[in-house]
Formats: C-alpha cells, structure tokens, sequence
C-alpha cells in the first residue's frame, strides 16, 4: 500500500537568533525520524531548496519588529494549515522587546552611522499580536524535548503534553534544592513556565524566566517578597525585563517596579 | 518498662500552655525490645550489616543541605550538620561543637522521594505485528530499603503514606513494593528547628510506631553516644548482631529526660483540638484571600511536604507511533490543571487552591484516613519561597468565633 502523502513543514524566521529553529536540526537522532514523516519543504537552515505553500505546519521563529515582516506573516498565516510559535521572540517578543520601553529611535541613532536605512517599528510584538496562532512554544530557547512532543502530537493528532505549571515543579521533581530558600537567590522559578527541566536552579542560579509568565502568575507577591528581602527596586525591573519583557504579567510588573 | 510520669507526654502538654491535642494523637510510647548503647563505631557496623541486603538511604549532604540519598558507608551521613530553618530560610552550617551528631531537623528532601518516584513510568506499549504488546515495567526495588536516620515527623509521615498507598482500598503497586520489608532506623529529636512543630500534631519529638530502631543521642562529655531501642524483633536482631554494649539502667531515662527537653523547644505550636471542625466553619473566612495575594501556587509546600502524593499521567508517544508509555508524575493542588475537568478547572482562584490544600491537610484528612495529614515537620514554611506559615495561617482562620455563614458543605468552590 503506497503510503500517504506525508505533511508539509515549513520553518520561517523573523526577528530572532536563529537559536529556536536549531533545536530541530539538534534533534540528531530523531531529525531522521522527522523527516522520515514530514517533507521539509522550507528550513532556510536545512536546506536552500524553498518549496511552495501550503504548510501543513509552520513553525515561527522570532518577533515582528519591521512594517515588512508585518505584512510577510499574513502571507504565511494563509499558507499555512497549523501554524505554531516557538520561542520568546515568537510568543512574547524577545529580548528585543526591551525596545518596548524607551524610544526606539534613540536606539537606532545611537548604534547605526546612518539611521535614515532603518525601517523598524517602535515595539516589537509576538506573532500572535498579528495573526491567529495555533500553538506556542515557549522558551529561550525552546525545550527539543518540548518540540518532538509537539511534532508527534500533530503527526498523530493529539493534544500535545505541555506544562501549565511553574518551574518549581520540575524543580522539586528533579529534587534540586531550592536557591531560593537555601540561598536567598532571586528566582522566577515560581511565576515562570516550566519546560525547561528547571536548568538553572539545578545549576545553583536561579530561574530566569525563559519560558515566560505561566498561568495567573503572582508576580506581585514574589516582588514584594524581594523587596522585604531589600533587593532594590532597579533589580526587580531587570529581573522581570530580561529574553520575556513584554510578556502581559512581566511587563507590568517590572512598569510597578520602574519609576 | 514503667517509667515515672513526667515524662509521659500528655505532661508536658500541659507545662506547653495547654495546647491539649486532639484525642488519640499521642499514642503511648512503644516498649523496647532491646537496648544498647552505641558508639560511633558501631553505627559503621550497623551500616554495613544493612548494606548486605538492603538498599541503605540517610541523610547526606549535598549542594548546601541535607537531603535523603544512598550511602555505602555510616562516613557519608551528614553528620555535624546543624540547619537553621525558618520561613522562607534555610541555612546549613557545620559547627564544631555538633560534630559527630545527627543533622538537625528534618531533611531539605523529604523520604517520600525513595518511597513514591517524582517520575515513573508505570507502563509501556509497543505495537508488534499490528497488535498492542504491554511492556512489565516496575517491578520495585531491586534491594529493600533501609531508611537510617528518620526523624520522628517523618516516621509518621510514612505512616500517613500507608493509609492511602498500601493499606487502602486500592494499593499503589510501586509503593507497595518499595515498602515491603522496609527497615527504619529513626532518630528521636533533641534539637527541633524553627519550624518543627511536631508535639503540636502529637508524631514527635519522641519516636511513635513503624520503627525497626530507635536511637537516640545522649548528651555527656566524652565520644558521642547514643541509645539504640529496638522496637521491632528485625530490630533486635540487629541490636543482638551489632554486639554493642547493654545500655545501663538509666540510659532509656536520660535518652528520654533529652527529648523531652526538646518538647518545650518547638519552633512552632498549632492548637489541634476541634481544629477539623474550627476549619470548616469558616470557609469564606477573609484570611483566605489575604493568604492567596500572598501565596504564588508554585505548589513547593506540597512537594516539600512528606505526606502529599498527588500525581498526574502523561501519554508519550514516539514519533514513529509505535511505542506509547504512561509517565507518572508528582502533581500539586495548587496548579490550574490539577482541578481540570471537563469545560475548566474548578479551583482556579488562589484562595480555593489554597484553602484546598490546607484545610485537607488539616480538617478533611481525619475523615478519610483518621488522622491529620499534617506531622508537624514545618518544610512547608521553610521551602515556601514567601514564607507562608501554615500555623499561622490555620490559627487565623480556626480561631476566629464561630459565625453564621457558608461552610464547606454549602460554599461556592472558586
Ligand atoms: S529554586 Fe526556584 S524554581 Fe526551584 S523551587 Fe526554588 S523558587 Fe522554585
Ligand atoms: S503540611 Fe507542612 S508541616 Fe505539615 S507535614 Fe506537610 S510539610 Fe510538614
Ligand atoms: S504556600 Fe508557599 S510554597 Fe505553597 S504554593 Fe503558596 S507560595 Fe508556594
């Protein structure tokens, strides 16, 4: 029996470090089983061949920060049949969001000769400020472990296993003692995603919040937590203005802090 | 053994301000079977003995605290370990005058972590020749296990395990099997932590039952040494294979006189009686919301705890589509999910997560395992990253006068 068609997947890339798209080719041992089962039909970082839409899934890299990406992501939108985010940059707008909080212009003055080549928008927003987004993967970057279940979800149809809890989680699982009581280090352990496998912590740093806000996070309370501890105001604004800055629960919590 | 009367527990419960405990929390304190009087020497030659067949877990020290790990030999406890613990704080030192004496307190790692896996795979399924082929996967510990070094609160709290893990209705397989033919070895407290407030829940400073040994550590000038009690005849024959000196006539008193010097010295103290009921009539009470704005459902105190057992499964799939596994792993109540049913999750605010756990430790415990689910260790105050104090919080809440309102049985859950 011949068998079926395999799925289309295309990789696109805006603004980003590349860093998300190369946890696929990471894979090594199972990108053989990837494309055993997808067709690749655009992966710029795999292969210059760039084949015609449609995607079945498209996975997004990166923030929109120009008016040229802006109008370049509906076109990928409608040639895409699922279209999942991967990464800070995608979901939230990345480290380059920080861009978000002053004026851009002084920025682009102060780091080009000619600033006047510079078409670039004032914020940089996650994709799904643009167009309707199916999935997101968090991180930065993005767990490999995380982006095989969402490659196997999709090839067979399931609800793909993802936390919607903190780190601290994965943090107590692995039996990592905390940094956080036993050290007094700040971490975002207990208002961050976790999917990272709790890294950090288990490296004796604390959390810092790669994989962005989790579910109703209480933000406030672990600031003021900080605060009694006497860590200065300038230090909870940066803690929370880092690779998810303008993440919803982030950012208004490092604007409670920054006055 | 008839010992004189002071030091019968339910005495010094009165020189604590009468915080009398609830009925049949102090259960009367077991009778030795055996007794000698150890030297450090011999606690080598009892590590080896329980080595040769059992798989031996203490408390070790690793990355600045004292967690429960494998040793092969009595010189990887973490001996001389003194931990300051308080809300939020946890300070490991290692001074001098304590060297050669139990680490202090219970454990960063509670023993549940042996006992009940943070993961386990509890099947796996491989498609052959178009059919679904079930894989055997745990099949329990190779060895048995031996915990050396449990402090009374987490005596009790493999006690609390048992009731729902292995002696209830629907036994959990993969504890069942780590906890057969167990061998504790417990050591009664005389110096109780910050936040130890286990004569409040009645499980220590003194060690109650489930113990194969119990030492306890004798004060005095001189090499440390201890009073070892067997309780149990696996116990004895250990006391009997170690050879070590009979205990003198006045060591069980001494042994005794020491740990309820600890009794006075608790952290922390809860007024237990009636507090089931003095919980549930208050379930709007205010403090619930003023916890909850405090509180950040990273769900540390349930991991921490020695007796929560909340789970979760997860399907995996290969990308292939022909193995597919169950992983088991440990779950809070105090994550959005965990209340997920069919259109939401039911417990979304904090105040109900919260409240939820709480008042299950303490009020709703007692009616389906008998007993409170709190024993009083306080790793829920030192490991929550706000300091959230769960004698406080009960204390709020249950001693306010009883009011007229919704209790639990008829209150909106979220
Ligand atoms: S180290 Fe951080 S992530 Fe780990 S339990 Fe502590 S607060 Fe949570
Ligand atoms: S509720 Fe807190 S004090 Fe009570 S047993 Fe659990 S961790 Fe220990
Ligand atoms: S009480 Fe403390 S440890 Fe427990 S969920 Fe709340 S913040 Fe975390």
């Amino acid at each position: 029996m011949a068998r079926p068609q395999k799925p289309r997947l295309a990789v696109w890339k805006f603004a980003s470090c590349d860093g998300c798209q190369l946890s696929l080719l990471d894979c090594e041992d199972e990108l053989l089983a990837v494309a055993d089962r997808l067709e690749i039909a655009n992966f710029l970082e795999a292969s210059r061949a760039v084949g015609r839409g449609p995607y079945d899934l498209s996975l997004v890299e990166g923030s929109i920060t120009t008016p040229h990406d802006a109008e370049r992501i509906h076109a990928i939108r409608r040639a895409s049949k699922v279209l999942v985010t991967i990464g800070a940059c995608a979901t939230s707008g990345g480290i380059q969001a920080l861009r978000n909080f002053v004026n851009v212009r002084d920025y682009v003055s102060a780091v080009y000769p000619t600033p006047q080549y510079i078409s670039t928008l004032n914020k940089s927003t996650p994709i799904a400020d643009h167009v309707f987004v199916d999935f997101e993967l968090r991180g930065c970057p993005i767990s490999k472990t995380q982006l095989l279940e969402l490659v196997t979800a999709f090839l067979h149809k399931q609800k793909p296993a993802m936390p919607t809890y903190g780190v601290c989680v994965e943090c107590k699982r692995r039996g990592v003692v905390c940094v956080a009581v036993a050290e007094g280090l700040p971490c975002l352990g207990p208002v961050t995603q976790a999917g990272c496998g709790a890294i950090c912590p288990a490296f004796g740093r604390g959390c810092y919040g790669c994989f962005g806000p989790k579910p109703l996070p209480n933000t406030a309370a672990l600031a003021a937590h900080w605060s009694e501890a006497g860590r200065r105001r300038g230090d909870i604004v940066r803690a929370f203005r880092t690779y998810n800055a303008a993440a919803e629960a982030f950012r208004r919590e490092s604007e409670a802090h920054d006055t | 053994m008839a010992r004189p009367e002071i030091f019968f527990p339910a005495v010094s419960w009165i020189r604590l301000g009468g915080l009398m405990p609830g009925p049949g929390a102090i259960a009367p304190r077991p009778a030795a079977l055996a007794a000698a009087l150890l030297a450090q020497a011999d606690l080598e030659r009892l590590i080896q003995l329980l080595a040769r067949d059992h798989r031996v877990i203490a408390p070790v020290v690793r990355d600045g605290a004292v967690v429960c790990d494998e040793i092969r030999t009595a010189g990887e406890i973490a001996f001389g370990a003194v931990t300051e613990q308080a809300p939020a704080r946890y300070r490991m030192t290692m001074p001098g005058d304590h060297a050669a004496r139990w680490p202090t307190g219970p454990p960063a790692t509670p023993w549940k972590r042996v006992l009940h896996p943070s993961e386990l795979t509890i099947w796996r399924a491989v498609r052959r020749d178009g059919r679904l082929v079930f894989e055997p996967i745990d099949s329990g510990p190779p060895r048995r296990l031996a915990l050396v070094g449990v402090r009374p609160c987490d005596l009790a709290a493999i006690g609390r395990l048992d009731a729902p893990l292995r002696d209830g209705p629907w036994p959990d397989a993969a504890y069942a099997a780590r906890r057969r033919g167990m061998f504790v070895l417990a050591v009664q407290c005389t110096e109780p932590c910050g936040t130890c407030f286990c004569a409040s829940m009645g499980t220590g400073p003194d060690a109650g039952p489930g113990a194969d040994l119990v030492l306890t550590e004798l004060d005095g000038a001189g090499p440390a040494r201890s009073l070892l009690e067997a309780r149990t005849t696996a116990g004895a024959a250990m006391v009997v294979a170690l050879g070590a000196a009979e205990a003198p006539e006045d060591a069980a008193d001494e042994a005794h006189l020491a740990v309820d010097r600890a009794r006075a010295r608790m952290g922390r103290a809860l007024d237990t009686s009636q507090l089931p009921a003095r919980l549930l009539a208050h379930f709007e009470h205010p403090r619930w919301e003023t916890v909850a704005k405090k509180c950040l459902t990273c769900g540390n105190c349930t991991f921490a705890c020695p007796t929560c057992f909340c789970t979760t499964v997860e399907d995996r799939l290969d990308l292939a589509g022909e193995t597919a596994a169950r992983l088991r792993r440990w779950d809070t109540c105090f994550s959005v999910d965990f209340s997920y049913m069919h259109g939401g999750s039911v417990r979304l605010s904090p105040r109900s997560r919260y409240r939820q756990w709480l008042t299950h430790k303490l009020a709703t415990w007692h009616e389906q395992f008998g007993t409170s689910g709190c024993v009083g260790c306080g790793r829920c105050i030192t490991w929550c990253p706000v300091g959230i104090d769960i004698t406080l919080e009960a204390a709020a809440v249950a001693d306010t006068a009883p009011r007229t309102g919704p209790t639990r049985r008829t209150g909106a859950h979220p």
